[in-house]
């Protein structure tokens, strides 16, 4: 692979690691028992230990730590039998307590991999450092009143899981894919809604440049990015931003960077004199986490079949591409929706590549055409199922199935019921057929001449008119093979 | 002066001789005419009598139903404002009852007020809160003494027969060392036996809630209704809490009592070692057998102790920012403002010297000298005292190096003032439960305390030491 960026003086590679925050799917708080509900009125999920009243305290909420060793578990990672909850100290006006409770020596979840796929067939590891635990702060909300800040305290101590990178990631398509698939494992675990818009999932990205060969350059880290769109436009920038400094002979700033998504640049967040000291210590309000080997055993039982098991055994069992199985399993939601549709008639799985074609390309245009998600097609699995039974029956051409799909679409009809009702089925009847050619042969007698004289692309001409007379229903290979024989026989 | 004991006045009260209205009063009495004291933060004749009103209609059994407790202002509380003796707190009505005087009213018990403290229990003297010294009841007219701290309001409460038992809180001598400064009882159990929740923090992984009382019996009884597991503080133990006053035995034959080599200190008073051989010398009477010991690493405790406590109180009180309840200063013009101006003007000069301390001591590049040092320091402090132990069944020291001092000395060195606490702060790093009881008097006739240290987890020999110690005194 190419990754190399041309500057004006030099080659140039970009070194890129993410940090991940997902808030971990769980009813309540990290250390309470107040509702994680999103977009409930400001304020109103907010218990004593949320707003840091005097003498309140902290207990671990059991479910959350379990969903942190599950995550781990889906990215093949280390599960510490130990870790520890450390204060990270800094004043902000949402963030009660004037400290975070975090992980910092010793984290819940040690080192994994994970496996992005590309689309030439190729695969790439991108090494785990850490996952941790950690409170989310509440919100500042600056834009209610000209004068004053209003703070609402709702997401103030929501479990988040901090998923920290390897620097391995060289483009920002890798730093794309490498999300979409922590967010397809996080799915698939039930750990994290992976909804990026309401900000279940977003990330910081660490980026420097190199000459390729050489040794790490000075990184700059860009704050809470919520698309998988502004991450790549902010590597880009940034990775644009430090060539040019490099190239004219200045060097690169360690810095913490916000990404403007309006103008599409980045800028440093604060300067050195404002740098934070965390000061962090363990938080003596809380035990050390411990977690036996028991304890973990039974949290695997639980995992359910994550995509990259899948994707292998969808290329085992349906003989499809290592690229159609990675973009089936991507979503769970997808890959649940293939196994219904496939297993809904024992004939399909012997076409299980036009079942993936029919969901990805048909289904999924119409799905965006009207902005809908694969759970909420008003097509079923088993009816798209049932429509390409018809086409590998050859009851439907391929071409009269796309109205079918947006008719079912529409509708909710099933497929047999359109067919049906609007006497589709596709004409195979020899007969029907050679009448219908010996009338296009007879109506057109010069454009026969033309073709006997050489004009071989006028068969298609043929074709369309016989196709028009049928009404798109007539069996295509069977209509060129008719149509060849009594050309042919003109000759 | 001669105080009814709890355990008495139960008597009385289960036998009709007296009621709870009448009881109390005599109470409410003497609170108004040792008002001069400042013992009390918050006081208010018509809650305590609203409160008798409730018990007087309350046909059900409780077993301190009518005692008149004193809390201090560091529990929160429904009924009554909290402070933690701060002016950031000085308007502060939590809606919320902590664990431990939770567990006092659900017994029938009778708050009469919130004792003063120093601010956020940062002190040895009651002289760092925002509403003034309190002054020890014993204090000659001539010369007002300190009533030691940071409980100097609750151990004065009990002095002063303002209530029948007070609670506190001990970080590192907060209930022992005014306990002995007043010549009353006063119990720090094992860390962990009572819950912290709803109690403001000063340092975590020291602070304590306890008992004052005019004799050990009273302070068993007490300490048997605040204790017991509370799921709400990750720290809290899961223990048994034993009837210590049902259980209490002063026989203590076959014992053997530690007498730790590195308490004999240079320059305490002449009375106080003297005090402490004639408790070994009653113990040895009773049958005990006396064990040398040494806890080498006693000398480091009090730096140990003054990296550890400030360093948990820097981030302990960074959620008084002015932010969501208390003081908030007026002068804003930016959140940094905000937060500078607010915390300036409401932490006073003792509290904010310490948040300075534990700041600089967590701060990158000091981390590793200081604080991950004395954190490896507590432990080697501990492992003493698990040696110990292995030798004998409880420690005697004195309680405090010296009796009450005049309320003015020391003000102006924290040195001289954190050295109060050279005996009580290496079982504080440890853990381990501690009482200190009356025992003797010094030339000027004021008290002094002895000290007993148990295992943990067993105040039960704490108590019977103690009781024993007691009778023979008396």
């Amino acid at each position: 692979m190419n990754n190399i960026i041309k500057g004006e003086k030099h080659d140039w590679e970009m070194v890129i690691g993410l940090e991940i925050h997902a808030q971990v799917k769980s009813n309540s708080k990290l250390f309470s028992s107040s509702s994680t509900k999103f977009g409930s009125s400001p304020n109103s999920q907010v218990s004593l230990v949320d707003a840091a009243m005097p003498g309140m305290l902290p207990v671990i909420n059991k479910y959350c730590v379990e969903q942190a060793v599950k995550t781990g578990v889906g990215l093949n990672a280390k599960i510490n039998n130990y870790s520890v909850f450390d204060r990270k100290n800094y004043f902000y006006a949402d963030l009660p307590q004037g400290y975070q409770i975090s992980q910092y020596k010793y984290p819940i979840v040690g080192e994994g991999k994970v496996t992005i796929d590309f689309k030439d067939g190729t695969s790439k590891d991108i090494r785990i450092v850490r996952l941790h635990l950690e409170q989310d702060a509440g919100k500042s909300l600056h834009d209610q009143n000209p004068s004053k800040t209003y703070v609402d305290l709702n997401r103030s101590g929501v479990a988040l899981m901090e998923i920290v990178s390897e620097p391995d990631i060289r483009t920002p398509d890798e730093a794309g894919m490498y999300i979409s698939k922590i967010r397809s494992i996080l799915m698939y675990l039930d750990t994290c809604d992976g909804n990026m818009q309401e900000g279940s999932l977003r990330a910081d990205v660490n980026i420097s440049v190199r000459k390729p060969g050489d040794e790490y350059g000075t990184r700059c880290e860009i704050k809470n990015l919520n698309s998988i769109k502004f991450i790549k436009q902010a590597i880009n920038y940034e990775v644009k931003r430090q060539i040019e400094i490099l190239e004219a002979g200045g060097s690169i700033e360690q810095n913490t960077m916000l990404f403007n998504t309006s103008t599409g640049k980045t800028r440093p967040m604060r300067n050195k004199e404002e740098a934070h000291d965390y000061r962090y210590f363990p938080d003596p309000d809380l035990l050390p986490l411990e977690i036996s080997e028991e304890e973990i055993g039974k949290i695997k039982t639980s995992i359910p079949e994550l995509p990259d098991e899948l994707k292998n055994k969808f290329i085992d069992t349906y003989k499809l591409s290592n690229y159609d199985a990675s973009v089936l399993t991507a979503e769970k939601q997808t890959s649940d929706y293939f196994n219904e549709s496939i297993n809904s008639d024992p004939e399909l799985k012997k076409h299980a590549k036009i079942v993936v074609n029919w969901i990805t390309s048909e289904l999924f245009s119409l799905l965006n055409k009207n902005n809908l998600e694969l759970n909420n097609s008003p097509v079923s699995p088993e009816n798209l199922g049932q429509l390409i039974k018809l086409i590998s029956t050859n009851e439907i051409s391929g071409k009269i199935a796309k109205d079918v799909l947006e008719d079912m679409f529409s509708t909710g009809k099933t497929a047999r019921q359109i067919v049906d009702e609007k006497g589709l089925q596709q004409v195979s009847d020899q007969e029907e057929i050679e009448k219908v050619i010996d009338e296009v042969i007879a109506t057109n007698p010069k454009m026969v001449e033309q073709y006997l004289d050489g004009k071989d692309k006028l068969l298609g001409f043929f074709v369309g008119q016989a196709m028009k007379l049928t009404k798109g229903k007539a069996n295509p290979k069977m209509l060129n093979d008719i149509l060849m024989r009594k050309l042919n026989k003109k000759n | 002066m001669s105080k009814s004991s709890l355990k008495q006045t139960l008597k009385d009260l289960n036998t009709k001789k007296i009621s709870i209205r009448e009881l109390n009063q005599d109470y409410l009495k003497r609170i108004k005419e040792n008002e001069n004291l400042n013992v009390f933060i918050h006081f208010s004749e018509d809650n305590v009598l609203k409160q008798i009103d409730n018990l007087e209609n309350d046909n059900s059994t409780k077993k301190l139903k009518g005692i008149p407790i004193a809390i201090k202002d560091l529990f929160c509380t429904k009924s009554m404002p909290t402070t933690a003796a701060s002016k950031i707190l000085e308007n502060f009505n939590p809606t919320y009852e902590s664990f431990v005087t939770q567990k006092l009213l659900d017994e029938g018990s009778i708050f009469v007020g919130k004792t003063n403290l120093d601010e956020f229990a940062m002190g040895s003297a009651t002289n760092t809160s925002f509403f003034g010294n309190t002054i020890n009841p014993l204090s000659k007219e001539y010369e007002p003494l300190a009533p030691g701290g940071s409980s100097g309001g609750s151990a004065a409460a009990v002095a002063a027969d303002l209530c029948l038992g007070a609670t506190g809180t001990d970080t590192g001598g907060s209930i022992r060392q005014p306990a002995s400064f007043c010549g009353v009882v006063g119990i720090k159990p094992t860390y962990g036996l009572c819950s912290r929740w709803g109690i403001a923090a000063f340092a975590s992984s020291l602070d304590q809630a306890g008992i004052f009382s005019h004799n050990v019996e009273d302070a068993s009884i007490l300490l048997q209704s605040i204790a017991g597991f509370d799921q709400r503080d990750s720290t809290s133990a899961k223990v048994d809490v034993p009837n210590y006053f049902e259980n209490l035995d002063d026989d203590l034959n076959g014992k053997t009592v530690g007498i730790p080599k590195e308490y004999s200190i240079d320059g305490i008073p002449m009375e106080i070692s003297q005090i402490w051989e004639d408790a070994i010398k009653v113990l040895e009477k009773k049958g005990v057998k006396i064990k040398n010991i040494s806890l080498p690493h006693t000398k480091y405790a009090l730096p140990t102790y003054y990296i550890i406590a400030p360093a948990e109180a820097s981030s302990n009180l960074a959620r008084y920012d002015g932010v969501k309840y208390g003081f908030r200063s007026d002068e804003i013009d930016s959140l940094d403002e905000m937060y500078e101006n607010t915390r300036a003007q409401g932490f006073g000069k003792e509290v904010k010297r310490r948040i300075l301390i534990g700041t600089y001591v967590l701060s990158a590049g000091y981390y590793d000298a200081y604080y991950l040092k004395a954190q490896k320091v507590r432990k080697l402090i501990a492992d003493d005292f698990n040696r110990a132990f292995k030798e004998c069944d409880f420690i005697v020291t004195p309680t405090a190096p010296s009796a009450a001092f005049p309320l003015n000395e020391k003000q102006n060195d924290p040195i001289k003032m954190y050295l109060n606490d050279v005996f009580t702060v290496p079982a504080s790093l440890a853990g381990l439960p501690g009482i200190s009881i009356p025992f003797g008097k010094d030339k000027n006739n004021l008290p002094l305390g002895i000290q007993i240290l148990g295992k943990h987890f067993d105040e039960q020999l704490v108590f019977n030491v103690a009781v024993s110690l007691e009778r023979s005194y008396e």
